[in-house]
């Protein structure tokens, strides 16, 4: 196994505020790892400064790609999404007005090429590539048992399925590490078990590495193979489950201390 | 492949039955010089109100510059066929505004497209201010007294073929790659990164082939009208176009078409009613974004696509 990601000593401060002080950690190839930590922990800021939509104080993130290992500090969010790295919103961020067959497609835009004459005037070319990424795109949307909402709105689904498909447009980017925001956020306990499923599905099938941060346990518990633990911006245990549930720091940070 | 080709020929049959009637309504004589001018002044103002529509319906970008890339159009056209007046330089003519105009909009957009919002508006207000005041100050522009005496290649025939062009690139801009990039750009700009998309540049390729149209509508309008001034140009042009692009619907190239061509006949009908005619004009549009806030069309299309299947889903429920 090696590492496919790696963090080292990451700072964000927010003027006097520091949301996330000297994180290190790594992702590995194939390998799904849960950030937790109570709310205001600083998750989402360290999502965000992975995925390049903000940029870090100090520190080093590194990513190795096809041709050697890239910093990605600095680096535009766009290029690091093209350079295999999807994720999903803890607010759903779908394209609403478009239908869900367009949101996908929209994902798999550095996938293909079109020139701008031959697609203007509809060159027998341009049909063929179009053929080519639809049929990709319902293939792909059939493997989530999406295939009958293709023409609707993404704003007419239902939340569970808003969700799932926010999941398939990110894996339509062909992602090597795919960053989950709070997947089962607002779901009840069926949702939340049908949702374990298919990221267990997406890990296996897909062979890529997950990075989800979740506030239910039993999802992370059942999931995980690695859990780092947030607290106050910095990380306060790193292990597998089991070991996270017997860290005394986690508990305290969780329950507070005994009395 | 067949079905693509079923509906491109119904496009084309739709194109030339247009040209036909309206040929046949010149010849029997329905339609006199006086409504002549205003089916011309409709395709021009459809023209602009579909690349209008490109830029903020499709991109979501809010740009109030559209009359100065229409400038920038008309006096390259202007300019070349009042010195070289052949039919030839004429289509030369609306090249060289279109290459200029790109090059307008490329100085004008790599700038004020990190802007959102009104601040766009303001700062592409801005720019058209600009385009105006140079060629206002120009010697080779005739400065404010504006150019006259134009000479006529811009006739009703090629108005039309020129609005068939240009609908046709930029409907297929829009069911494109890039067309669909920049839907997710209006859609949620941090998405659409997150996405891999390089938001900046298919902003940037919208705001350009919008004012590209624009500067082909500019070419129209001067060798139509014979005479174009820089106050043809300044912001209430820009306004005006895009009252087109709002009354009709955002994100709906048939609403503009449906728009450009409501004004333009509630605009020749009210003609004679002097002042009274901007009261009238005013009172219907401010009625239509009463009861009608989303533009006549919303965001709604004419699709041969969609009244086939609709009509063989009503065969199939039948049978």
């Amino acid at each position: 196994m090696t590492t496919l990601l790696n963090v080292e000593n990451l700072v964000k401060n927010f003027g006097g505020l520091t949301a996330v002080s000297d994180v290190d950690m790594h992702l590995n190839d194939d390998e799904l790892v849960a950030l937790i930590g109570p709310n205001g922990a600083g998750k989402t800021t360290l999502f965000n400064l992975l995925t390049g939509v903000i940029v870090p104080s100090s520190g080093s993130i590194t990513f190795r790609g096809t041709d050697g290992v890239i910093p990605l500090n600095g680096m535009k969010t766009y290029k690091i999404a093209n350079l295999g790295m999807g994720r999903t919103f803890q607010n759903i961020r779908l394209f609403k007005e478009l239908t869900v067959l367009d949101n996908v497609l929209i994902a798999m835009t550095a996938h293909y090429k079109e020139n701008f004459i031959q697609s203007v005037f509809r060159f027998p070319k341009f049909y063929r590539t179009e053929a080519q990424i639809r049929k990709e795109a319902i293939e792909l949307l059939k493997i989530f048992d999406l295939q009958d909402d293709v023409d609707k709105l993404a704003k007419n689904l239902p939340y569970g399925i808003q969700r799932r498909l926010e999941i398939v447009r990110s894996l339509a980017m062909k992602p090597k590490i795919l960053f989950l925001d709070e997947p089962a956020a607002g779901m009840n306990p069926e949702e939340t078990a049908d949702l374990t499923r298919l990221i267990r599905q997406v890990q296996r099938d897909f062979h890529i590495t997950v990075l989800l941060i979740e506030h239910d346990m039993s999802l992370v518990m059942n999931l995980a193979s690695r859990i780092y633990v947030l607290d106050h911006g910095s990380l306060l245990a790193e292990g597998t489950p089991t070991e996270i549930q017997q860290n005394d720091a986690v508990i305290k940070a969780y329950l507070g201390e005994e009395a | 492949m067949k079905a693509n080709l079923k509906y491109n020929i119904c496009w084309l049959i739709l194109m030339v039955a247009g040209f036909y009637l309206m040929n046949a309504l010149i010849l029997v004589g329905v339609i006199d010089s006086f409504l002549e001018n205003m089916v011309v002044t409709i395709g021009i103002n459809i023209i602009l109100a579909v690349g209008l529509n490109l830029v903020i319906g499709f991109a979501g970008q809010f740009s109030l510059g559209h009359a100065g890339f229409m400038a920038v159009g008309a006096y390259a056209t202007a300019i070349i066929i009042s010195k070289t007046p052949t039919a030839g330089a004429f289509y030369a003519s609306i090249i060289v505004g279109v290459v200029v105009a790109i090059i307008a909009a490329l100085i004008v957009g790599i700038p004020t497209l990190r802007l959102r919002g009104d601040y766009l508006a303001i700062a592409t207000m801005g720019a058209a201010e600009i385009i105006r005041i140079i060629i206002n100050n120009l010697k080779i522009t005739n400065g404010p007294s504006g150019m006259f005496n134009i000479p006529q290649f811009a006739t009703w025939p090629v108005v039309y073929t020129m609005v068939c062009i240009t609908t046709i690139i930029i409907v297929n801009f829009i069911h494109s790659r890039g067309g669909r990039a920049a839907l997710a750009v209006r859609e949620d700009e941090i998405a659409a990164e997150s996405m891999g998309i390089n938001i900046f540049k298919w902003k940037l390729a919208a705001f350009v082939l919008g004012a590209a149209t624009a500067a082909v509508a500019g070419s129209m309008q001067a060798s139509y009208l014979q005479t174009i001034a820089p106050n043809n140009f300044n912001i209430m042009e820009s306004i005006a176009i895009l009252i087109i692009v709002v009354l009709g619907g955002v994100g709906s190239i048939t609403g503009s078409f449906v728009a450009a061509t409501i004004l333009g006949v509630v605009d020749a009908a009210l003609q004679s009613f002097g002042a009274l005619r901007m009261v009238i004009y005013a009172l219907v549009l401010i009625l239509i974004m009463i009861f009608k806030p989303s533009g006549i069309m919303g965001s709604r299309e004419l699709s041969f696509k969609r009244l086939f299947s609709r009509k063989n889903k009503k065969v199939g429920a039948k049978s």
